[in-house]
C-alpha cells in the first residue's frame, strides 16, 4: 500500500482536526481522499458533490501537477507522493 | 458606506470584510456584497457627485468595497496620494469601424494608466483595502502587467513588495517590474505553477496581502470601474456590446457587474430604480477573447460545457496565459445569458489585430489588445455585430510591453544623408 503525503489548505483545516497535512494509504487520489474522509468525515462534504465527484471549486495536484492534466480521482500515486488540495479560486494575471 | 459583507458566490454564506477569499462551506469563491439603499439617494444627486470626483477611480468610491472610503482624508486628496489609476480615454474609432464595416467602435484605451495596464484599477482597490486591513507587505502571481503594478504601487506607497512571474516572461514586463525595487521571483513553470504556489504561499503567510489570492474579492471589485467610466463617457449610457480579453474572466465578468450595478440604481439613462420598478436598459452583449494558445473558456463556450477544462497555454499573449480560469464558469454563464460570446484567435491573426489598431487608431496594444482587436474583427466578419450596434473594444495594456510580438513585421530603409540618396532609392532595406 501506498503512503502519501496530503496537504490540506487553510480553510480546510478546522474540519481536519486542525491538521495542515494528513499522511494517508491509497494507491489513486480518488483512494486517498477516501482515506482522508474516514479520518475526517467533515472534509467530504467540503470537497465532494454528491455523486463524489471534486467540487468545482477545487483543484487536487500530485507532486504539484493539477490531476485533470493526468487520470482525475484515478490518478495513481506513488509512495511518498505529496497531493496538495487547493481552493480554484485565486488568480488575476 | 455601502459595502457590506463577503458573500459566497455559490452558497451565499456571509463573511466579514477581511481577508479572506474562499468559502469555508463550499470552496466557492468570496465576492464583495453592497447595501446601496442606504446610501443612494437621489440620482441626480449622485451623478453631480461622481463627476464632481477627482479624476480617477475614486469618483467611484460609492461603489468600492473601502469601509472607510477613499484611501485618504477625501476623494480630492486620494487623487494625488500613490498611484491613482483610472479615467483612461474612451476614443471613438471611426476608421478602425470603417475597416470592419462597422458603424460605431469605441475603444477604452486603459494602457493610459500609470503602470499602463488595466491592472492599476485593481491593485489600487485591493491596496487600498490591505492598507485599511493593517498590512505592510503586498504580493501577487503575475503574468506581467500585475508584476509591474503592484511592484508600483508598493514603491509609492512605502510598502514592501514580493512579486512572483513565470521565470520565461517578456523581458520589457521583468525590466518594468524591477525597476520600482520589489522582490522579484521567477519561477520555473508557468502562471497556473506560480499561482498554485502563491496559494500556497498565502496560507503560510498570513501577513502578507497577496492582491489575487487572499484580497481577491477586494482586487476584482477594481475591474468594476472600467464599466462605470464607459458607461459615464457615453453620457450615463450604455454600449450595445463589449468586447473584453479573457484570462481568469474576472475583468469580463466584473465589467458587466458595473453595467448591471448602475442599471439598478438607476444611474443609466432610460432606466428605472430596480426596486421601483421601470424598464430598465438592455444589458451589453458581452464577448470575450482568447488565443487559440489558451482557449478554456473560448472551448468550453464552443463546446457547450458549464466548466472549463484547464489547459497547458502556448500562445505569444502571455498576460492571457491562465490555462486554469478561477471565473471560467462565470465567464461562460455571462457570455450565454448576454447574447455574446466567446472566441479565440491564433498568434497571426493577434499579430494582425495589433497591426489593425496601431494603423486605424494610433493606439499600440500589447498581444491581449491584440487578441481583443482581432477577436473584434471575427465577429465583424461572422456578421454577429448588427449595423447600429455601439461597440466598445477595452484594450488592456501598452504595446512598449511586448515589442517581440510586431518584430519582423516591417521594414526600415537605411539612406546616405543625402538628398539624392534618398530620392534616388539606392537604400539598404531592413527588416524590423
Amino acid at each position: 500500500m501506498m503512503t502519501v503525503l496530503v496537504k490540506i489548505p487553510t480553510q480546510l483545516r478546522a474540519a481536519a482536526g486542525g491538521e495542515a497535512e494528513a499522511q494517508v494509504d491509497g494507491a489513486t487520489v480518488q483512494e486517498v481522499l477516501n482515506g482522508l474522509f474516514q479520518r475526517h468525515a467533515e472534509l467530504r462534504a467540503r470537497i465532494s458533490d454528491d455523486d463524489g465527484s471534486l467540487r468545482r471549486f477545487v483543484n487536487v495536484y500530485v507532486a504539484g501537477e493539477d490531476i485533470r492534466f493526468l487520470d482525475g480521482l484515478a490518478t495513481p500515486v506513488a509512495d511518498g507522493a505529496e497531493v496538495t488540495i487547493l481552493p480554484a479560486v485565486a488568480g488575476g494575471r | 458606506m455601502a459595502v457590506s459583507h463577503l458573500q459566497c458566490r455559490e452558497c451565499q454564506a456571509e463573511y466579514p470584510l477581511e481577508a479572506l477569499y474562499v468559502c469555508e462551506r463550499c470552496f466557492g469563491p468570496l465576492q464583495v456584497a453592497y447595501d446601496h439603499a442606504s446610501t443612494v439617494g437621489d440620482v441626480g444627486e449622485l451623478r453631480r457627485r461622481i463627476q464632481g470626483g477627482p479624476q480617477n477611480i475614486w469618483r467611484y468610491a460609492d461603489f468600492l468595497p473601502l469601509a472607510g472610503g477613499p484611501p485618504a482624508p477625501s476623494g480630492r486628496l486620494a487623487s494625488r496620494v500613490g498611484l491613482p489609476a483610472g479615467c483612461t480615454p474612451l476614443i471613438r474609432a471611426d476608421r478602425l469601424a470603417a475597416a470592419l464595416g462597422l458603424r460605431e467602435v469605441w475603444v477604452k484605451n486603459d494602457a493610459a494608466n500609470p503602470t499602463h495596464s488595466f491592472k492599476d484599477r485593481v491593485v489600487s482597490v485591493a491596496v487600498a483595502r490591505a492598507r485599511e486591513l493593517g498590512f505592510q507587505t503586498i504580493a501577487c502571481a503575475s503574468t506581467g502587467n500585475l508584476a509591474n503594478s503592484v511592484a508600483a504601487h508598493g514603491a509609492a506607497l512605502g510598502l514592501e513588495s514580493y512579486v512572483f512571474i513565470p521565470a520565461d516572461l517578456e523581458e520589457q514586463k521583468v525590466l518594468a517590474t524591477g525597476v520600482y525595487g520589489t522582490t522579484l521571483v521567477g519561477v520555473n513553470g508557468s502562471y497556473d505553477d506560480v499561482n498554485r504556489l502563491c496559494t500556497e504561499l498565502c496560507a503560510e503567510h498570513s501577513e502578507w496581502a497577496f492582491v489575487n489570492v487572499n484580497l481577491r474579492p477586494y482586487y476584482a471589485e477594481g475591474s468594476k470601474t472600467l464599466a462605470y467610466e464607459i458607461a459615464e463617457q457615453l453620457g450615463w449610457e450604455l454600449p450595445d456590446r463589449c468586447i473584453v480579453p479573457i484570462a481568469s474572466g474576472s475583468l469580463f465578468t466584473k465589467i458587466a457587474a458595473g453595467f448591471r450595478e448602475w442599471t439598478e440604481l438607476g444611474l443609466i439613462a432610460g432606466a428605472g430604480r430596480s426596486s421601483i420598478g421601470g424598464a430598465a436598459p438592455r444589458q451589453p452583449r458581452m464577448n470575450g477573447a482568447q488565443a487559440e494558445g489558451c482557449a478554456p473558456v473560448a472551448s468550453a463556450f464552443a463546446a457547450g460545457h458549464e466548466v472549463c477544462r484547464p489547459v497547458k497555454p502556448n500562445t505569444i499573449a502571455k498576460s492571457l496565459a491562465i490555462g486554469n480560469p478561477a471565473d471560467g464558469p462565470y465567464a461562460l454563464e455571462l457570455a450565454r445569458h448576454s447574447g455574446g460570446s466567446v472566441d479565440a484567435v491564433s498568434d497571426e491573426e493577434i499579430r494582425e489585430g495589433i497591426k489593425l489598431l496601431a494603423q486605424t487608431t494610433g493606439i499600440f496594444t500589447e498581444t491581449a489588445g491584440g487578441v481583443t482587436t482581432a477577436v473584434l474583427a471575427k465577429l465583424a466578419l461572422r456578421g454577429d455585430i448588427d449595423a447600429d450596434e455601439r461597440v466598445v473594444l477595452v484594450i488592456t495594456g501598452e504595446g512598449l510591453k511586448t515589442l517581440d510580438a510586431v518584430r519582423g513585421t516591417f521594414e526600415t530603409r537605411t539612406i546616405e544623408p543625402t538628398v539624392e540618396s534618398f530620392q534616388g532609392g539606392v537604400a539598404e532595406t531592413t527588416t524590423v
